[in-house]
């Protein structure tokens, strides 16, 4: 008795979808518009907005004007070359580093701790987020001061001596030279390449690994073999949320480096703030983006086939 | 010394984590100590002696705490705002198939991807040629932008995977699609929403480059007063306020796992 009452409903359901259809088409597009129009108005707008920029010429008192004046790309090549070359080098040294100190913990993390230590180590590598970075940033003043304990440390391994000869270190000091400036972004961005690496990890069967052992495979074959092919996803995405937040950055150039390690984004803040050079700006700006958005296509590209392979 | 060498090599990799986990709590520990500093000059860059003012007089310092609560006014708007309209979008990426999804979803991607000195520089220079002076709400909108993509990506992973038939039990057991929605859906969204807000706040309050670019001078908020310090001089209460959240974080995030740990052991 009660299950023919209870089978009623989806016959009544056909007969009213009809007519709910044409609401239900609209309803994503409800549901997307004030997000969407945020996003075209306060991100699309000025992107294009900032091409326009870029080739106008003038000043603040009298105004800007499109005057197509694609010179100011030129100008701005030539005065912030190496700035560009910096930025590069100094993001790619903080991914690599990024990804040769985050994987050993990821996969500790992933493999070789409890359940308990799991979700204490996971809660360390987020806490920091919600520490003012720059207030973290400033601590490594500190810690790489010339009295302090590292500067020490590397002087009587005279490290400093092979490293100042290197260009890495200048003066048997660390502080407002790269490296402190490439310590201070593999810092800042570490944790950008562990929470991708751990869940790509995260997600590997260990019977994989017992498999690999049982087919006499040794421990450092299974590794190249097996899991770090499978975790290669967290790879591509972290080196990716590394890469690009490194290249654009000028906070720790300004704190910690002096003004000859200054990167691009010195160069834009400087444009943008101080010298109030909207047009520099907008294609320092514009170039950045444009050669980030190259080169993350081919790694893409390439990380995509050599997966597939 | 061979047996510590084999058991070196046989914990290389967690020996490796445990550095690189120092590594990263290393800077928190300096703040942590330097907050009980007495330094004798303006910055705080070496020990002295220690001292507990800065702690027994966090607002001693003039405009800080003002900064600090301006932060936390943006990053509860922000928060608000990026996760109403994110998770709608979210919604509609997870559950409905429309034309215009793939522009849709690269509009998502894209401010992930940039960094953000060009959406800061990009979004100023508007707000400039518009002559919308810079202030709160030009910080806010800033921030909602940034943040927004971030609740998208939360919300609709946990949305995607989330069983249909839950719902579809509902519907069978006459609930009306408000009801579903209010009783069934949206709780089990909660996580990711959860997840999306928490993200947008910590972003928020911590940004440093986009504010910088869209705020006027008058409107500080604690990065941009952190900022300004470093180059005029350090006290010693902005280690107490960066222990204090850290100290925050720590403990919310333990009660927020107990909590959940509590909720499965019930189901």
């Amino acid at each position: 008795m009660t299950t023919t009452t209870e089978a009623a409903p989806p016959e009544v359901v056909p007969l009213t979808a009809p007519a709910k259809r044409p609401r239900r088409k609209l309803t994503p597009y409800w549901l997307l518009l004030p997000g969407i129009a945020w996003l075209v108005v306060f991100f699309a707008v000025p992107m294009i907005y900032q091409g326009s920029t870029s080739l106008q010429t003038g000043s603040l008192e009298e105004g800007f004007k499109v005057t197509w004046h694609f010179a100011t790309y030129w100008d701005a090549l030539v005065e912030y070359k190496w700035h560009f070359v910096r930025s590069f080098s100094y993001a790619a040294t903080a991914t690599v580093l990024c990804l040769a100190i985050g994987y050993p913990l990821a996969y500790t993390i992933a493999f070789k701790a409890s359940k308990r230590w799991r979700n204490v180590i996971l809660i360390l590598v987020i806490a920091p987020f919600f520490t003012s970075f720059l207030i973290r940033t400033l601590a490594w003043k500190t810690i790489l001061s010339d009295g302090g304990p590292v500067v020490g440390a590397l002087n009587t391994l005279h490290l400093l001596d092979i490293s100042d000869a290197l260009g890495l270190t200048s003066g048997h000091r660390v502080l407002a030279t790269p490296l402190a400036v490439v310590c201070g972004l593999t810092y800042n961005f570490l944790p950008f390449m562990i929470l991708p690496l751990y869940t790509s990890l995260e997600r590997i069967d260990p019977r994989l690994h017992e498999a690999a052992g049982d087919l006499y495979a040794r421990p450092f074959t299974t590794f190249r073999k097996v899991t770090f092919p499978i975790s290669l996803p967290g790879v591509v995405a972290g080196t990716l949320l590394t890469f690009i937040p490194a290249s654009g950055d000028y906070i720790n150039a300004q704190l910690l480096g002096s003004p000859s390690e200054q990167m691009v984004g010195n160069g834009i803040q400087k444009q943008f703030l101080n010298v109030l050079d909207y047009p520099t700006a907008a294609a320092l700006s514009f170039i950045l983006m444009a050669l980030i958005l190259g080169m993350v296509t081919v790694y893409m590209k390439k990380a995509g086939t050599e997966d597939l392979v | 010394m061979t047996r510590l060498i084999g058991w070196v090599r046989r914990n290389l990799v967690v020996l490796a984590g445990i550095i690189a986990l120092a590594y990263l709590v290393l800077p928190n520990l300096v703040v942590l100590a330097f907050s009980f500093n007495k330094p004798a000059g303006k910055f705080n860059y070496e020990w002295q002696q220690f001292s507990t003012d800065a702690w027994t007089d966090p607002c001693g310092v003039a405009d800080m705490c003002g900064s600090l609560t301006l932060s936390l006014k943006i990053a509860a708007l922000a928060t608000l705002g990026a996760t109403v309209l994110g998770t709608m979008v979210a919604f509609a990426l997870a559950r409905y198939r429309f034309s215009g999804r793939a522009a849709t979803t690269a509009l998502i991607f894209l401010p992930m991807a940039m960094p953000e000195v060009v959406m800061a520089a990009s979004l100023g220079t508007l707000f400039l040629n518009m002559r919308i002076p810079f202030g709160f709400t030009t910080i806010l909108i800033a921030h909602i932008m940034f943040c927004l993509s971030f609740v998208v990506t939360a919300v609709k992973a946990r949305v995607m995977s989330m069983d249909p038939r839950l719902e579809q039990a509902a519907q069978d057991l006459y609930a009306t699609p408000v009801q579903t929605f209010l009783r069934i859906t949206l709780p089990l969204a909660a996580p990711g929403i959860a997840a999306g807000a928490l993200l947008s706040f910590a972003l928020s309050f911590d940004d440093f480059i986009i504010t910088q670019f869209n705020s006027g001078p008058t409107t500080v908020t604690f990065p941009m007063f952190v900022w300004g310090a470093s180059q005029r001089g350090i006290p010693v209460q902005v280690n107490v306020i960066g222990t204090a959240m850290f100290l925050a974080a720590v403990v919310l995030t333990v009660v927020g796992q107990t909590i959940g740990n509590r909720r499965k052991a019930r189901a």
